[in-house]
């Protein structure tokens, strides 16, 4: 691989917003002025410093939307109420901002399940506020009554069932706390329409009080520096970046300790941006589909620092031959993902700012003390594996678009200040793999629960909250049919993104696994929307139906100009139909359940990473 | 795997104990028994839980557990260092020639008689699982009819209060 070209410095200097407090209130309300539980939850949202709210009204929730008409909130009327889960979560994970939902009880709750557990999985803090059947009626099966409080347990960091109307303020409080502070996440509050209707006085607490609640963010200082002596003596050192590292907003923190200890680094799917991609000491992705550099690091490490990430099955491929050699310093602010799967010889609980700031100050001391390590032969070791193995692929046979090209030339000409939501899939490690980021906060995906679907709706959430970016969807002909509806959302209510559609006729990366592992049976992974196909549904069309502007690229030589007029467009949403070859698959790949060890470069291409010991 | 009991300190609100109960399923571990009940504070209830785990996963569970927003304290409470005892209610059949026999077993288990018809004789006794499991075999001859059993509640040996100490803590961050 040749050397990076570093991007200039990114125009926008605003740096990613900070998690608002929820104890400084932006208007401090009267105490005990007299409304209706339904006025208390506007106000309390107001409280805390909402601005947006995604949702559907609906029975139980419909005395909330009365005073919601008259609020400074901008509510943004979804679709579909998982479009208004992921728009939050998308709002933010662009913005840092705690992300609002609201949904009616019944079947509006329960469409909020999957954004509800795909937030949990990628810990982003959303509040998703639900409507109740009537106190009286809870129990009874009543009408459009699902116990959406149980249903969610399992996948929310909590979640309340409010009943008593002056109980609202001190809830929605605690709920944007919880899900603010800490290790972020999904809280949902329910509220009784019958708590809605009531009369209540409103109260702002002065501070939450939550006595089982307290997130450890100060680290142990013993530990940090073990941490960092082991970082000072280790001969094979990498830093495991997760999304963690996002989360914290600990971009330039983390920055000044890799410049400091000079040891290679890897960014999870998670982590994309949280460390530039021009950075020489970044060796990408690691994991099932990471760079070989990568996955190979952490396999040859004799030491990993773990920041903010919590060891996935799709990064550590088989646990049992994951980095056999590696001492590990586990840093992350829940203490339950130290030791989960991989023991930690140095765990370190605490706010990853901190545990950072702390690691550079003690690293510092090391290095005046016993000097800077020599890692020279590792960086040798690791550059030789970088120049065999770049990122790369193949022209397509079939004389379609090659989709890495697509997407490669996107980020090109969006460029590392676009912020690009991705579905899941192909095209989803393709976007991971050949878009430069440069920036926190600019590279959204679901990571985690994977799921299909949340590009459009989590690039409207994150326009809104960044409307002076481009945003880009990045999405597959799959996942688009999913959630596809939010493109009228986003073109009644002026939210203009941009679709990059990989339209590859096909449930790509299933069909890729079937291609592999299943004897080449496409079982049930054609969708026909593609090249030669019945093209249902053409999505041109679709687009325009929906009020976007539709465009169709299908060859290499018009890439650019479609991405360019789509970039011209900003009064409307976009949507090209990148029409592109099925046979295109994801390299490099570490198949499901086998050992890093075993990466293919690509197919039936495995790696050496000894040449050079 | 071996047996652990802990004792949970959580908010005295609904559905706790679901949180509590569903945490241990989904992260596949199993509970051998529990109990739950109030305390001397009203806002705090105490759960005792007995799981069959190694020590790495009780780890695990307990991270999880503490991670529970109402959750205020675990503590683990090892057999030397704590009292643990079981209440059991058994139904055994006792008749004119029997009877006899059944109460001596109820004197030497030191349990009592809760109440007695012409047919049956039900006794109620506290204890350790062992003690317990000792008390069944014994009164198995006579043809037991009906067990009800208690989940363990336990506590830790010495003067200190668990729950004090958790209040302590959380009047201080307040």
């Amino acid at each position: 691989m040749t050397t990076p070209v570093p991007h200039p410095a990114p125009p926008r200097p605003t740096p990613p917003a900070q998690t608002r407090p929820v104890a400084a209130t932006r208007e401090p309300a009267t105490a005990g002025e007299p409304m209706s539980g339904a006025a208390s939850v506007v106000r309390a949202l107001e409280a805390v410093g909402t601005d947006v709210i995604f949702g559907i009204p609906g029975g139980a929730i419909l005395p909330v939307y009365d005073p919601l008409f008259d609020s400074s909130m901008r509510h943004i009327l979804v679709r579909h109420e998982q479009g208004a889960g992921h728009a939050a979560t998308g709002y933010a994970a662009a913005s840092g901002r705690v992300g609002v939902c609201m949904a009616t009880s019944g079947p509006g709750a329960t469409n909020l399940v999957t954004p509800l557990a795909d937030a949990h999985m990628d810990s982003v803090p959303v509040v998703a506020i639900t409507g109740q059947v009537s106190q009286s009626m809870i129990g009874t099966d009543a009408f459009q009554e699902a116990d959406i409080v149980g249903i969610t347990m399992p996948i929310t960091k909590h979640s309340f069932l409010v009943t008593d109307a002056d109980e609202i303020p001190a809830r929605i409080a605690e709920a944007f706390h919880i899900a603010s502070t800490g290790r972020p996440g999904p809280v949902l509050v329910d509220i009784a329409k019958s708590a809605m209707q009531a009369e209540t006085r409103f109260t702002w607490p002065a501070e939450p009080d939550i006595p089982g609640y307290r997130p450890i963010t100060k680290p142990h200082v013993k530990q940090v520096r073990e941490a960092a002596r082991l970082l000072a003596t280790s001969r094979k050192p990498v830093l495991l970046v997760g999304g963690g590292a996002i989360r914290a907003n600990a971009a330039a923190e983390l920055r000044a300790l890799v410049d400091l200890s000079g040891s290679p680094v890897v960014t999870t799917l998670m982590a994309r941006g949280a460390l530039p991609d021009s950075h020489p000491q970044h060796l990408g992705m690691p994991g099932m589909h990471g760079s070989v550099a990568a996955v190979a690091a952490l396999q040859k490490a004799d030491l990993i620092v773990a920041l903010g990430a919590r060891f996935d099955d799709r990064v550590t491929g088989r646990l049992d031959s994951f980095a056999p050699n590696a001492t590990i310093v586990h840093a992350d602010i829940d203490p339950a993902e130290i030791g989960k799967n991989r023991l930690a010889d140095v765990p370190i609980v605490g706010d990853l700012r901190e545990v950072l700031r702390d690691l550079a100050g003690e690293l510092k001391r090391e290095h005046t003390q016993h000097g800077t390590p020599d890692l020279q032969g590792w960086w040798t070791q690791l550059d030789d594996l970088r120049e065999r193995y770049p990122l790369g692929w193949t022209p397509t046979a079939d004389g379609l678009l090659a989709p890495q090209h697509v997407i490669s030339r996107l980020g090109e000409l969006a460029g590392p200040d676009a912020i690009y939501a991705a579905g899941v899939g192909q095209h989803q490690m393709w976007a991971a793999q050949f878009i430069r980021y440069e920036r926190p906060r600019t590279w959204l995906n679901s990571g985690g629960l994977g799921t299909m679907g949340y590009a459009i709706p989590a690039a409207m959430g994150a326009k809104v909250a960044e409307p002076d970016r481009e945003v880009w969807a990045i999405d597959g002909d799959g996942c688009f049919q999913m959630t596809n509806q939010e493109l009228a959302t986003c073109a009644l209510e002026g939210i203009p993104i941009k679709t990059a559609l990989i339209n590859n006729s096909s449930l790509g990366m299933v069909r890729q696994w079937q291609t592999l592992f299943y004897g080449e049976r496409y079982s049930n992974t054609d969708l026909n929307t593609g090249h030669q196909t019945a093209r249902i549904p053409d999505f041109v069309r679709l687009a325009e139906a929906y009020g976007c502007v539709g465009l169709r690229c299908e060859s290499a030589k018009d890439v650019d100009a479609t991405i360019k007029k789509a970039q011209e467009i900003d009064d409307r949403p976009v949507v090209i139909d990148f029409v592109v070859s099925r046979d295109a698959m994801v390299w490099p790949m570490v198949a499901a359940g086998v050992s890093n060890d075993e990466i293919k470069y690509a197919r039936d291409i495995t790696p050496d990473f000894e040449r050079d010991e | 795997m071996s047996r652990h009991t802990l004792s949970v300190l959580v908010e005295n609100k609904p559905g706790v104990l679901t949180r509590v109960a569903a945490l241990f399923a989904r992260r596949a571990f199993n509970i051998h028994s529990l109990a739950v009940g109030p305390t001397e504070h009203p806002e705090i209830s105490r759960i005792t839980v007995v799981v069959d785990v190694d020590t790495n996963p009780l780890e695990q569970v307990t991270k999880q557990l503490n991670k529970l927003v109402n959750v205020i304290k675990i503590v683990e409470l090892t057999p030397s260092a704590s009292v643990q005892r079981e209440l059991l209610l058994v139904k055994v059949k006792a008749d004119d020639a029997s009877r006899t026999a059944v109460l001596q077993v109820v004197e030497l288990f030191r349990a009592h008689v809760v109440d007695v018809s012409p047919e049956a004789v039900t006794i109620e006794a506290t204890g350790g699982e062992d003690k317990l499991q000792a008390l069944l075999t014994a009164l198995q001859p006579y043809g037991i009819r009906e067990i009800v059993q208690s989940g363990a509640v336990a506590i830790a040996r010495g003067s200190r209060s668990m729950t004090d100490r958790a209040l302590e803590r959380i009047s201080r961050s307040a």
